[in-house]
């Protein structure tokens, strides 16, 4: 480095530095030709600081009040008894003995239920909710094996869950189709996903294919998952004075509001619903019908109603991740750069829901190729509607294509991580956008070099220690950004000089409020003591879904948008006798607890200044975050190289993870504390879809077998080893705070990075998850 | 749960009195049958929590060891004299459960507990011959890969969850029993169980009322080498889905002793006689333990869903006599 280079660098820093502490007006859109948000150049605030959660001692002192947790006078307990068949007509509930056990108040059936509309389904309509749009408790009619068919209400939990056991119901059965080869025997259509067909073909991919030098073309497959998040799911519902009351644990409280005013006909604001606390969503924590019959049983018998689900509750009336089967070929040139990727394959939906598991949309920006050939085939079966879990779409699809990679690799003799980096694509393969930001190839190269993967035998089973088989495996995971429409925001300053944030958004354990109040505090200039941050209820302004790693960006650009607004007011207020007479809002920072010129931090004057002097108490201002123009232009998403040490039992065939590496690019991290467990969350969950998750669904009947925790297999303690997160921290210029989401991508790439270190460790490919021992032997 | 009276024994003849009439069941440290109870698959009228009879664990006059039936599992797998000279027990019960279960399940109470079949603890949506006897075996031909390859019957494939038990048949421990009428009588324990036949509801041959009181374990001769391999589909909080116990004596590459029983394979824990004939004097080699494990499993009657299990109880019972004769193999 040269010296003038040096002192060039140095006076760049200084100015940095000084810049640095005064925080411009963000823009108050992203597409071409904008700023990059001013906060991404602040490197030493609040943001990026690994802040302790700010929610951390309440929850420690078992003081932060869950949905179960709110007491109502007069509250009775509800406990739900489900059907036993998948389709079919039922002839008689007999309630009598139930409605006379100690305790019960009402037994609610289709007979005495009130009646209300249907669910609006999830992606109907912009604050749409519901996990499908099936009659709750309106009919003689059951739709799935598990549907709640009676709802009973008692002075205590017990005595409500008792009298389920003393309800009996009879059913004239239909034939239901359960069976998946059945179905798609009978048929498959071509899955829609968010409006479009999940179909893509560019070129002529089948015969680039057959001409190709290098090819694999394999099938693999993924089971159907549960929601299993530790907080069961529950609600206190109450009638108070015509408006309908929820305490909810909610992903989307904006919409499910908005959702049952639907269904029981009334507006909108005569419900709210706050979910202060969640105890982990991961797109389960949605509106089931349980919070529908707990609103209608408060109706039937004119009191508060608690519903909390039983663990098999979740299981019976909370939607999953549908099963795959998937077919990824691969053809390469010598060199292995890619000629061919077709990816299709087949799942399955219901037919009451608007969600086909999009298992192809992370190949569609993945790698570049001359052709393609991407579908998505669909079977509608008689089951509980399949759902949202942690990146759908690429948590399963990211494992067939990556294994195929692997495979691809072996095949042309070159290193898995030489062949990704070979066919690093310069702009979106299948949109033709251009990238927003992509350092895939840093991250690929820091986390092999951090992880020793050149310390990987590249020829599998060689390398043993003892009884245990020894592999190395990698994968690339990766996720889009999402902004959705409709986010919104409140500021409010105080005479104090204290902010108040107000947005309709959701704390589900991930760092939310921590994140968004050092943003917000370094976004005003403010200490974090003397910004809070609100979220959790439905009256609170935006349509914030916690949902597709997109509530970060969405607060976000919901709060520059009520702080464009707070300032254009602020200045408005501060008039002629501030030294800040005659600034226009761009040409003002937020330091200090106040606002500055931007080149000239001596023209100053304190929020508490400007509100004594106009004799305001406080000043609120409201604004709309704009639309997500942003993905129209350009290509966006994060990525993460995925290494994993696996050991394999040569005996018994079991599988443990002795060393896991996450290297990610996904944008500025705004506090890497919080971040760091979201990424090592993602990743266990990973691995979990790796070794042992699997909804045993019976065929025959429809029925969820293992509905529990101790059969259906999740992590343990033991099952996790030491995850070593880095990230490149490099910002996206082209988001608010130049973030992504980082709440999906963890468990993306993770299963074929497994499977991988697995192939590497014994020589065999396991392309059916979960890699079960059996599989091994 | 259904209503249901509670009391407390002080001792054992408290115990029998107050179980005296029909319904009634013994209460351990309820890991289990709290837990069926919830599922409403076990309904009895009355609970006689036996959990205050005194639990000690005692020296035999013959060098073994006597243990009450109401000593806790964490007492019982750290106990000094169960570590050093009963490894395969500890070792057990250490893989049995978690902390916070093994704090609270006793002795007794580990001995009865019930399989975890789904489709047994699925009370209202699947056919269960050991829930309702004649009703129908939902696993038969559904998911089955955690069930019997060893002595299932037609009526019911489950298989018996126990860790410690397994160890205890390895042991040839003696169940030591009261009965209503203020009988007594011992059991070894690898009778106390039974296979399903046509009768997959009884799973002990204990009588109506009679109380589990001690567990006897012989002694075992110095030279005896014991341990317990559990397999299992993760690291914790799962049951075997093939467990071996085996104690073996050997000098000079000869077999004096051995025994070996077998979990998450059958009804009961297995005592793989067999096996154990095969060995019983023989070279204790590589090709001698495998010709066990095949005699023993020669019998093995798997589904499609398990199948693989046979190859895993042959691997794991290999290497677990291969590690136990050390050396001397």
């Amino acid at each position: 480095m040269s010296i003038a280079k040096d002192a060039k660098d140095l006076a760049k820093g200084m100015l940095q530095g000084l810049m640095g502490k005064a925080v411009a007006m963000a823009p108050d859109s992203w597409i071409p030709g904008g700023e990059p948000d001013p906060l991404i150049r602040v490197r030493h605030g609040h943001v990026g600081k690994p802040v302790s959660r700010i929610d951390g001692p309440l929850k420690v002192a078992g003081a932060a009040p869950f949905a179960a947790e709110f007491p109502m006078e007069g509250m009775v307990y509800a406990a739900l008894v489900y059907s036993t068949i998948a389709k079919g007509r039922i002839l008689a509930i007999n309630v009598a003995q139930a409605e006379a056990a100690p305790g019960v108040r009402a037994v609610m059936t289709y007979r005495n239920a009130p009646r209300i509309a249907r669910p609006p389904v999830f992606m109907s309509d912009q604050k749409a909710a519901g996990g499908d749009d099936l009659p709750v408790m309106q009919e003689d009619f059951v739709r799935w094996n598990g549907e709640p068919v009676a709802v009973v209400l008692a002075d205590t939990q017990e005595q409500a869950d008792h009298a389920t056991t003393l309800v009996a119901v009879s059913y004239e059965l239909e034939t239901p189709m359960t069976d998946f080869a059945s179905a798609k025997d009978a048929g498959t259509r071509t899955a829609v996903f968010m409006g479009q067909a999940l179909h893509q073909e560019i070129g002529d991919a089948e015969k680039a294919l057959a001409a190709a030098a290098f090819r694999v073309d394999s099938h693999y497959s993924t089971p159907r998952h549960s929601h299993n998040a530790i907080e069961l799911h529950a609600v206190t519902a109450a009638w108070i004075g015509g408006v309908l009351r929820l305490h909810d644990a909610s992903q989307l409280v904006a919409h499910t509001a908005w959702s049952l005013g639907q269904m029981f006909g009334i507006p909108e604001d005569k419900v709210v619903v706050t979910s202060p606390f969640v105890g982990g969503g991961f797109g389960g924590k949605c509106l089931w019908q349980h919070q529908v019959l707990a609103s209608m049983a408060a109706k039937l018998v004119g009191r508060p109603v608690r519903m909390v689900l039983s663990r098999e509750g979740v299981y019976r009336i909370v939607g999953g991740r549908a099963l795959t089967e998937q077919r990824v070929a691969l053809a390469a040139d010598a060199e292995g750069k890619l000629k061919a990727v077709v990816h299709t394959g087949t799942t399955a939906k219901t037919a009451s829901n608007m969600m086909a598991e999009p298992f192809i949309v992370a190949t569609r920006s993945m790698y570049e190729s001359e052709t393609f050939k991407l579908d998505v085939q669909v079977v509608e079966l008689d089951m509980l509607a399949n759902t949202f879990m942690r990146a759908p779409g690429e948590a399963v699809g990211t494992f067939a294509l990556e294994c195929a990679m692997d495979e691809l690799a072996e095949a042309l003799d070159i290193d898995p991580v030489e062949l990704r980096i070979r066919n690093e694509p310069e702009m979106d393969p299948t949109s033709g956008l251009p990238f927003s930001s992509r350092n895939v190839v840093e991250a690929w190269r820091t986390g092999a070099e951090r992880f020793g993967w050149s310390r990987r035998s590249a020829v599998p089973g060689t390398v043993r220690d003892g009884e245990w088989l020894v592999g190395m495996g990698c994968a690339t995971g990766t996720y889009p950004y999402y902004r959705m429409p409709g986010g919104a925001a409140r500021i409010t300053l105080n005479a104090e000089g204290r902010a108040s944030i107000d947005i309709a958004a959701h704390e589900m354990g991930m760092g939310t409020a921590t994140a968004q109040t050092q943003v917000a505090a370094e976004r005003l200039g403010l200490p974090m003591g003397a910004v809070s941050f609100h979220y959790g209820d439905s009256t609170l302004p935006g349509v914030v879904l916690a949902g597709g790693s997109q509530q970060t960006a969405s607060i976000g650009a919901s709060v520059i948008a009520a702080h464009r607004a707070l300032v254009k007011e602020l200045l408005a207020m501060a008039g002629n006798d501030s030294p800040l007479a005659g600034l226009k809002p761009d040409e003002v920072a937020s330091r200090d607890g106040g606002l500055c010129r931007i080149d000239d931090p001596a023209r100053h004057e304190t929020y508490v200044s400007i509100l004594s002097r106009a004799g305001k108490g406080s000043i609120s201002a409201e604004g709309e975050a704009p639309m997500p123009l942003e993905t129209q232009h350009w290509s966006m998403h994060s990525h993460a190289a995925m290494f994993c040490e696996a050991r394999v039992n040569s005996v018994t065939g079991e599988v443990r993870i002795a060393r896991f590496l996450g290297s990610f690019d996904c944008g500025r991290i705004l506090n890497p504390k919080t971040a760091a467990s979201q990424l090592r969350g993602g990743i266990i969950m990973g691995l979990g879809l790796a070794l042992m998750e699997e909804t045993q669904f019976d065929e025959r009947n429809g029925r969820i077998v293992n509905a529990s925790l101790s059969e259906y297999h999740v992590p343990v303690h033991m099952d996790v080893p030491d995850i070593d997160l880095i990230w490149t921290d490099i910002a996206d210029p082209h988001t608010p705070m130049g973030a992504r989401g980082i709440g999906e991508i963890g468990i993306t790439g993770t299963a074929a990075a497994v499977a991988n270190a697995v192939y590497n460790a014994t020589g065999k490919r396991i392309r059916d998850l979960p890699i079960t021992l059996d599989k091994l032997l | 749960m259904r209503p249901f009276r509670y009391s407390r024994a002080v001792d054992v003849a408290d115990a029998v009195r107050l179980a005296g009439s029909p319904g009634a069941r013994y209460l351990g440290g309820g890991t289990n049958l709290v837990d069926l109870m919830r599922e409403t698959i076990e309904q009895p009228d009355a609970l006689v929590d036996v959990t205050a009879m005194p639990g000690e664990i005692e020296e035999t006059p013959e060098g073994g060891l006597l243990i009450g039936a109401a000593v806790r599992n964490t007492a019982l797998a750290e106990h000094p004299a169960v570590r050093t000279r009963y490894p395969v027990l500890s070792r057990a019960i250490v893989a049995g459960a978690s902390a916070q279960i093994r704090n609270m399940a006793t002795l007794g109470g580990n001995l009865l507990q019930r399989t975890r079949c789904a489709y047994f603890y699925d009370n209202h949506g699947s056919r269960c011959n050991k829930r309702q006897p004649g009703q129908g075996c939902d696993a038969l031909e559904g998911f089955h890969r955690n069930h019997a390859i060893l002595g299932a019957s037609a009526a019911c494939i489950a298989v018996h969850p126990s860790d410690m038990a397994v160890a205890l048949a390895a042991l040839d421990a003696v169940v030591h029993l009261q009965g209503r009428n203020g009988s007594v009588r011992s059991l070894p324990v690898t009778d106390l169980h039974r296979l399903p036949g046509e009768r997959p509801d009884v799973d002990t041959l204990l009588e109506p009322g009679e109380l589990i009181t001690a567990i006897e374990l012989p002694p075992l001769p110095a030279t005896l080498r014991s341990t317990y391999r559990k397999v299992r589909d993760r690291s914790s909080y799962a049951f075997a889905l093939v467990s071996v116990a085996a104690v073996l004596d050997i000098a000079d590459g000869e077999i004096r002793d051995v025994r070996i029983a077998l979990g998450g394979v059958a009804h009961k824990p297995w005592r793989a006689t067999r096996a154990e004939s095969v060995l019983r004097g023989g070279s204790g080699t590589a090709a001698a333990f495998a010709a066990a494990a095949d005699a023993e499993l020669a019998e093995a009657r798997p589904l499609p869903g398990n199948a693989f299990k046979i190859e895993l109880a042959r691997r794991t019972i290999v290497a677990v006599l291969r590690e136990l004769a050390g050396d001397s193999a």
